[in-house]
């Protein structure tokens, strides 16, 4: 096949053309190999000269197939640098779990994706090794954190990749690039080896050109790992979605987080996706989930206060970076990390420091705990009545590189919608819903814990009456 | 509002070299984000209890069994300064 | 004005580095003085992305010492991260329990716990080593072996009064938790380590005074002297009218210098926080029954059973509880048929014990069994006490029974009789002047009798029995 044939295949089908024989893993890894070589997005921070020597075998789940891991997984003997230029050039000795489940389930690391620096960001701008592109648009950011796996997924340099998302890390740049993402469960895929952002918060999670894919990534990561503590057996086998229709599915839309700042033309492609659920046998109805509101706020508490001490150990003692000609230990410390840490990361940890601080513990991280509960209740109860929720993914679509640096809480507001439910620690995907102005719009639909395989189901029937055509950005 | 102090404060905790400008600009970004989070003040929150985790399981523990540890040149290899088979810092005590 | 008397207060800190095969939150073996560095991993090296596990031993342990202080074990209890910068601290914060600690009160002896906790020891910072220099200024170099070893923590209510009750009841803690088996408990190797919290005030007075912590005292006799020096010092600020400053101190047992540790450094904001990276410790039944079933009995409710039960005076009890050199032997030897526990207990502190020196008793010539036969011996009055010296040292030079000794050396004590009344005759008519004191009521007198009739006699004759004997004979 050609390799413009072999680009064209979601991953699935690749996998079935490599057991066919009708390909080789190998066809297949070089055909990505050199488009991501030859990666103009900078979706890229890390790409192998070659084809491994030994690639797994095409009797594996995966079949050998390439995978594009986010830059904050550590990969045995491979630059991971979570984005920064505190770990620059480091190479630990040691492997993530879930890139560990997914290489022995036969998938082979293409390369290390770009990232906002440890995770932090919406747009993609704040990684030490330059911004990314949207394949749409060049000019305008993929979205963030986990931008350069969703740019590289959405522009056919890797079939699939990995991401994480700590309060929208993955749904929004899959929704502002015109993919599919997952955030799972709380505790399903293990953290073991993901360079922490905020720990209570964090998930890996697939990037896909579809549901299909999605849902196949997926079912390789998930697992109780003796290495994490707060990772759980994940309660059944995830399966790959079959859903033609929704009959019987019931879908809340809260009114909190679908109408008030959100572009009219992403709630345009949302409300079409509501007509068609309810055309598939869904029924829509608004709701309330009225502590919403709030979760941007308890966020930026917890968040930035798990990430000051996350990040803390990068003191220029073990690994990375030691600023040049200090002499005393104080200032080896506040000179390594003023120069070896981003402005967005300084301001978190800032922030963070201040909200644990003596004094101020009480108003910011105790008082964020407790909305963090009354969010997590809004949901419970929203379950009693309803199947999913749904949500635009993010309020607006891609915007123009630069547009928003200036102003945090600005930025912050992307994740609006993704945010609830990170703190509720529930599953959510998000699944392009169309286009406005030539620009993906994300469709996010989230679930009780461990629902992921109903989510996976629906989002598959959504998605083939839909029918979004991503080719453009790969061409 | 967090004024120039608190930020030098809090930057000594954080151990962070903040310039003269960052200074400045720190103060008045962050008074800017805790504008918006300190909403959640006049939330009625009385007797909720906090949330640190989702996850309700306890007792995830190890048996005590010693594995292999990793080879030290492996574990050495990142750092900044290597001194005796150990990393080397400036010494707290000068 | 008149003098005003002070009253030391004082709570102490104490760590227990756990003998478990493992660290606190990874599988490393722990170090005993391998070379540097290679008892490390990704965890507890602090590595990017690495995650804590607990070591569900240590937590056995720790339940063991709550148990053995009679501390409240909390149903649920959580990690906390306490954070802090030096080297020594790879991931830059220690995980510790804070306000949910793994026990909580409790009482060993005189003195009242406040919490029992689990943490992770620190690594090994080497001052001033390192071959080199770093840009002309003085380097350091970590360690990590130890870096992550389990540590139970241990603080006691502010009810230690001196230098030398800090001492003693340090010795207690240290005897009960070695007879957990736990932990070396060695303060010149870092397995035991204690900080004092010191403060004095006047006599009566309800409040306390500023408290000074007194760090790295690593042996009891200067747990002992640094409490001491801390109080005199104290004492003369308060004296001088001025007020006592709190802060962090060394005592240097070289000089008994006090010095400031953190003068310059502002005060700690450590920033506590619950360890998102673990989950709570629910106490199970299991895990509690199996803590209980490996409790032994310890050396207070020893000391008690001793007093109550084998009816030694207290001062014994104590003494043969809290010296597990010495424990086993004494019980063994009580047990010997006829040997009395008190005779047992006097006979082995007051008598075998300065005869061995630095020996223990288990490590002598005396077997358990002689002794506790020797003691029988002494209980029926079969020698008498200047004849059992003599059979003592008999048994710590060469061993053997105490039978065969009182029989080949002819030390049976003398039956009362005739040949014993023909001895006192004679012994009262070679000291006529003596006998003459006696009889004028004067009893002191007699020790030149009782002289003459034990040399007669090579000690086998009874005192009681002189005595009444020279009391009979002149018509007392
Ligand atoms: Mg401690
Ligand atoms: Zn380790």
């Amino acid at each position: 096949m050609s390799a413009e044939d072999l680009i064209a295949l979601t991953a699935a089908q690749a996998v079935e053309k490599i057991r066919a024989g009708e390909t080789s893993a190998a066809d297949v890894y070089e055909a990505y190999r050199q488009r991501a070589a030859a990666d103009e997005l900078n979706a890229f921070v890390y790409v192998p000269d070659a084809v491994p020597d030994e690639l797994p075998a095409t009797d594996t789940p995966l079949a050998g197939l390439p995978l594009g891991v986010k830059d904050l997984f550590c990969t045995e003997g491979l630059p991971s640098q979570s984005g920064s230029k505190i770990l620059e050039g480091y190479r630990p000795p040691y492997t993530a779990t879930v890139v560990r489940n997914l290489q022995d389930a036969g998938a082979s690391i293409l390369g290390k994706t770009n990232q906002d620096e440890f995770a932090m960001g919406s747009s993609n701008e704040n990684s030490a090794y330059g911004p990314v592109q949207n394949p749409w648009d060049r000019t305008k950011v993929p979205g963030g954190s986990s931008g350069g796996s969703a740019a590289a997924v959405a522009a056919g340099l890797v079939p699939w990749a990995l991401g994480t998302d700590t309060g929208g890390s993955i749904r929004q740049p899959a929704a502002l690039t015109g993919i599919v993402g997952l955030k799972p469960t709380y505790g399903s895929c293990s953290r073991y080896g993901m360079i922490a952002f905020a720990s209570s918060l964090d998930q890996a999670g697939p990037l896909a050109r579809d549901v299909t894919d999605t849902a196949l990534l997926f079912k390789h990561m998930v697992g109780r790992d003796h290495c994490d503590s707060t990772s759980l057996d994940y309660p059944e086998e995830v399966k790959l979605p079959t859903a033609q229709r929704l009959d019987g599915i019931r879908l809340g839309v809260p009114e909190e987080l679908s109408g008030e700042g959100i572009e009219p033309g992403v709630l345009e492609s949302f409300n079409r996706v509501l007509d068609l659920a309810r055309e598939l046998g869904a029924t829509v109805e608004s709701m309330k989930l009225p502590h919403a509101p709030h979760a941007l706020s308890a966020y930026y508490v917890l968040a930035p206060a798990e990430a000051s001490s996350n990040l803390a150990r990068f003191d220029g003692v073990r690994y990375g970076m030691r600023a040049e000609g200090t002499r005393d230990l104080l200032s080896m410390y506040t000179k390594t990390r003023h120069d070896g840490f981003g402005p967005e990361v300084k301001r978190r940890i800032m922030l963070g420091t201040y909200a644990l601080s003596a004094g101020y513990y009480d108003a910011y991280y105790g008082r964020a705990q407790q909305v963090r509960t009354k969010i997590a209740e809004d949901f419970h109860t929203a379950f009693e009545r309803f199947d999913f929720i749904v949500t635009p993914t993010a309020p607006t679509v891609a915007f123009g590189l630069g547009a928003k640096t200036d102003d945090p809480w600005a930025m912050y507001l992307n994740d609006f919608c993704t945010v609830p439910i990170s703190l509720a620690g529930i599953p959510a995907i998000s699944i392009p819903s169309g286009l406005s102005e030539g620009l993906p719009v994300g469709f996010q639909m989230a679930g009780p814990a461990f629902s992921e395989n109903r989510i996976l189901d629906a989002a598959f029937a959504l998605e083939q009456g839909i029918g979004f055509d991503g080719s453009k950005a790969r061409a | 509002m967090i004024d120039r102090e608190q930020v030098l404060h809090v930057a000594r905790l954080a151990r962070l070299e903040l310039t003269e400008d960052e200074v400045q600009s720190m103060s008045h970004e962050l008074s800017g984000i805790l504008g918006h989070i300190e909403k959640i003040g006049e939330l009625d929150l009385e007797g909720v209890p906090p949330t640190s985790h989702v996850v309700e399981v306890s007792n995830a523990l190890r048996p005590d069994e010693a594995r292999p540890s990793y080879p030290r040149d492996a574990m050495l290899a990142a750092a900044p300064l290597v001194a005796d088979d150990g990393f080397a810092v400036p010494s707290p005590q000068a | 004005m008149s003098k005003v008397e002070w009253e030391p207060v004082i709570g102490l800190e104490i760590h227990v580095q756990l003998a478990t095969n493992t660290k606190m939150f990874c599988s490393c073996a722990l170090g005993f003085g391998e070379p540097p560095n290679t008892r490390t991993c990704p965890v507890c090296l602090g590595l990017p992305g690495a995650l804590p596990v607990v070591n569900a031993r240590a937590i056995d342990y720790g339940l063991l010492i709550g148990l053995a202080v009679g501390s409240k074990l909390a149903d649920r209890s959580i990690f906390h991260r306490k954070n802090y910068f030096y080297p020594d601290n790879p991931k830059a914060y220690q995980i510790s329990q804070y306000d949910e600690p793994l026990c909580s009160g409790g009482q060993l002896g005189d003195v009242r716990i406040h919490r029992v906790h689990l943490e992770e020891d620190a690594a090994k910072l080497v001052h001033g080593g390192g071959s080199g220099r770093i840009h002309g200024s003085a380097t350091s170099v970590v360690d990590f072996n130890r870096g992550g070893t389990p540590l139970v923590e241990i603080v006691t209510e502010p009810d230690v009064r001196s230098g030398e009750h800090a001492r003693a009841w340090l010795t207690m803690l240290r005897e009960t938790v070695r007879q957990l088996g736990i932990s070396d408990v060695d303060m010149s190797q870092g397995s035991l380590r204690c900080d004092a919290n010191v403060s004095i005030r006047p006599k009566g007075e309800e409040r306390f005074g500023t408290k000074t912590e007194l760090k790295n005292m690593n042996s009891f006799a200067f747990l002992e002297q640094g409490v001491k020096a801390e109080i005199a010092r104290q004492i003369a600020i308060k004296e001088a009218g001025d007020e006592v400053v709190q802060e962090t101190l060394h005592f240097d047992p070289r000089t008994g210098a006090i010095t400031s540790l953190r003068s310059k450094e502002e005060a700690h904001d450590y920033r506590y926080f619950p360890e998102p990276d673990l989950v709570p410790i629910a106490i199970t039944s299991e895990m509690l029954e199996r803590a209980k079933a490996a409790l032994p009995e310890l050396p207070t409710q020893r000391a008690e059973r001793y007093e109550s039960s084998l009816g030694l005076s207290a001062d014994n009890a104590r003494d043969l509880s809290f010296r597990p050199e010495i424990t086993p032997y004494f019980e063994a030897a009580a047990a010997v048929d006829g040997a009395e526990p008190q005779v047992v207990a006097n006979w082995l502190l007051n008598e075998l014990i300065p005869r061995l020196g630095e020996t223990a008793p288990a490590d002598s010539r005396v077997s358990t069994d002689a002794f506790g036969a020797f003691a029988a011996l002494v209980g029926a009055k079969k020698i008498t006490p200047t004849a059992a010296k003599q059979v003592l040292d008999r048994l710590v030079a060469e061993g053997g029974s105490p039978e065969a000794i009182v029989e080949a050396e002819g030390l049976g004590a003398m039956e009362g009789g005739d040949e014993l009344s023909g001895i006192v005759d004679a012994a009262l008519a070679a000291n006529e002047a003596a006998a003459e004191k006696i009889r004028g009521g004067n009893m002191k007198a007699i020790g030149p009798i009782i002289g003459h009739v034990m040399r007669e006699t090579k000690g086998r004759a009874d005192g009681g029995e002189v005595t009444r004997l020279v009391r009979e004979k002149l018509g007392l």
